[in-house]
């Protein structure tokens, strides 16, 4: 299959940034999204030309590194990242425009490579529990809810990837930091840490400059772990009884 | 992390979520203010005498009246205040749009809410102008009934047979409903009153509510215009 290419090249943080057309030709249907790349890029490296830099790692659709914005839509179309995107969704001679995610909080590093970092320190704030060392405890010694089980489990599908972010109109991380609350608070061991998580973390959000959630869902709908926007109601919750409950602890 | 000590939170006004509970809160008291206001005017189905009286009695509240205006104002500015703040950060956090743009599943009117909300904020201005400072017709001032009531009948049928004043009430109206399209569902997910199976029944509401808000807002001009009540 043959592609028309348009890819955004940038040299640097501070480097001007455009569109740059390339022709992707011979390539495989059944290629992931990142192979076509590849196979793009070997061609320019044959020929001498700076190769197009874009992050990936496991390519299972796993690790959320591959964070690119195709035809619009952050990690691509159809559910999953967006190396789990086959060459084969789209029509011999289509033209392709990749680019950066487009997040304030996530400067840019090159072409199509964002850092992402403002994710890891929003985990670091809050986004752990307090355990035991010693000897693994019993599976079964404490009693978890199936509903609960479940909800929370849904919620520890987030892989942080950032496209939640990058499809906001307002750049608002709510649908990630709502995971982490969510997943976190619904679990017995996630309780000592409940209130400090949900204010810390919602903090950690605002400082890093991420935006506001207006309720648009446009994180949900391009979710590549099917996180559900009611986790952001949750936060919301978390967060207001945080606040009430520190409020009248003080 | 080496321990999970707290660091001092953010003043609750300042943080993200604080900010849009003020305007989910005020967004409520505002709903609130609009039903009671349709309520009351909707009295002019019932005649001049039902509208009359209800205004009469509206204006002799004296002091709780004055209370409840300078409520609104206050309730309203903080709407409008919180709201530009949000957007003021919005703005910051999110760089140059996508040369592809994709809707992903934001509604018209979700997006359009800081338009509906200015349009219609213009139109309450002249709506009080029009109604309550009567500065665009000072005559209204002296429009007595029979019983020597402010007749308050005569001024809305005078009002709404004027093209442009129907036509300015009727798009406000339209745009309201846009508003309440989105912000009555929107207000449940933000004050965290909502979950995955109960949201699309919210949003169903939401619209529900916002259609018949326009019925009832838009059936007094257009009855007066189309000389239904007279």
């Amino acid at each position: 299959m043959n592609f028309h290419l348009r890819l955004w090249r940038q040299e640097g943080p501070s480097a001007k940034g455009g569109f740059e057309e390339i022709e992707a030709r011979d390539i495989p249907a059944e290629a992931s999204f990142l192979e076509m790349l590849d196979i793009v890029n070997n061609r320019l490296i044959k020929e001498g030309r700076e190769p197009v830099a874009f992050e990936s790692d496991c390519r299972e659709g796993i690790c959320g590194t591959c964070s690119m914005v195709i035809n619009g839509i952050p990690q691509g179309p159809g559910r999953g990242a967006a190396c789990q995107v086959y060459m084969r969704t789209f029509r011999d001679g289509d033209s392709i425009t990749v680019e950066p995610f487009r997040v304030a909080a996530f400067p840019l590093v090159k072409d199509l490579v964002v850092n992402r970092s403002a994710y890891d320190r929003i985990i670091q704030s809050g986004g752990f529990i307090t355990e035991h060392t010693g000897g693994a405890p019993d599976a079964a010694a404490m009693l978890i809810g199936k509903r609960e089980a479940d909800r929370a489990m849904d919620a520890a599908a987030c892989i942080g990837c950032g496209a939640c972010a990058a499809a906001c109109p307002n750049s608002s991380a709510m649908l990630f930091v709502g995971a982490k609350v969510t997943h976190l608070s619904l679990l017995p061991q996630g309780q000592p840490e409940r209130s400090g998580r949900a204010l810390n973390m919602v903090r950690a959000m605002d400082e890093e400059g991420f935006g506001n959630c207006s309720n648009y869902y446009a994180c949900e709908a391009v979710c590549p772990a099917n996180i559900s926007a009611s986790v952001i109601a949750t936060l919301n919750r978390e967060f207001v009884a945080a606040v009430i409950k520190v409020e009248v602890a003080n | 992390m080496t321990s999970s000590s707290q660091k001092k939170a953010p003043s609750f006004f300042a943080s993200s979520i604080g900010k849009k509970w003020v305007v989910a809160l005020t967004g409520v008291l505002l709903i609130g203010f609009i039903t009671l206001h349709l309520l009351g005017n909707l009295a002019i189905f019932l005649g001049p005498e039902a509208i009359n009286s209800y205004s009469e009695k509206l204006h002799h509240l004296g002091v709780l009246l004055w209370i409840v205006r300078l409520g609104l104002l206050v309730v309203a500015g903080l709407h409008v205040f919180f709201t530009m703040a949000l957007w003021r950060e919005n703005k910051k956090a999110s760089l140059e749009k996508y040369a592809v743009r994709q809707k992903l599943e934001t509604t018209l009117y979700a997006r359009s809410m800081r338009l509906s909300g200015l349009v219609v904020l213009g139109f309450v201005l002249f709506h009080l102008a029009q109604f309550t400072w009567e500065l665009t017709n000072p005559d209204y001032k002296n429009w007595m009934d029979a019983l020597g009531r402010h007749d308050v009948y005569r001024m809305l049928i005078s009002a709404f047979s004027n093209l442009w004043v129907a036509g300015f009430y009727l798009l406000s109206v339209g745009l309201l409903a846009l508003h309440l399209a989105h912000g009555v569902a929107s207000l449940f997910q933000t004050l965290g009153l909502t979950s995955e199976k109960l949201r699309p029944r919210f949003e169903r509401v939401s619209l529900i509510v916002a259609v018949l808000f326009f019925l009832g807002y838009a059936s007094i001009p257009l009855a007066v215009f189309f000389k239904v009540v007279s």
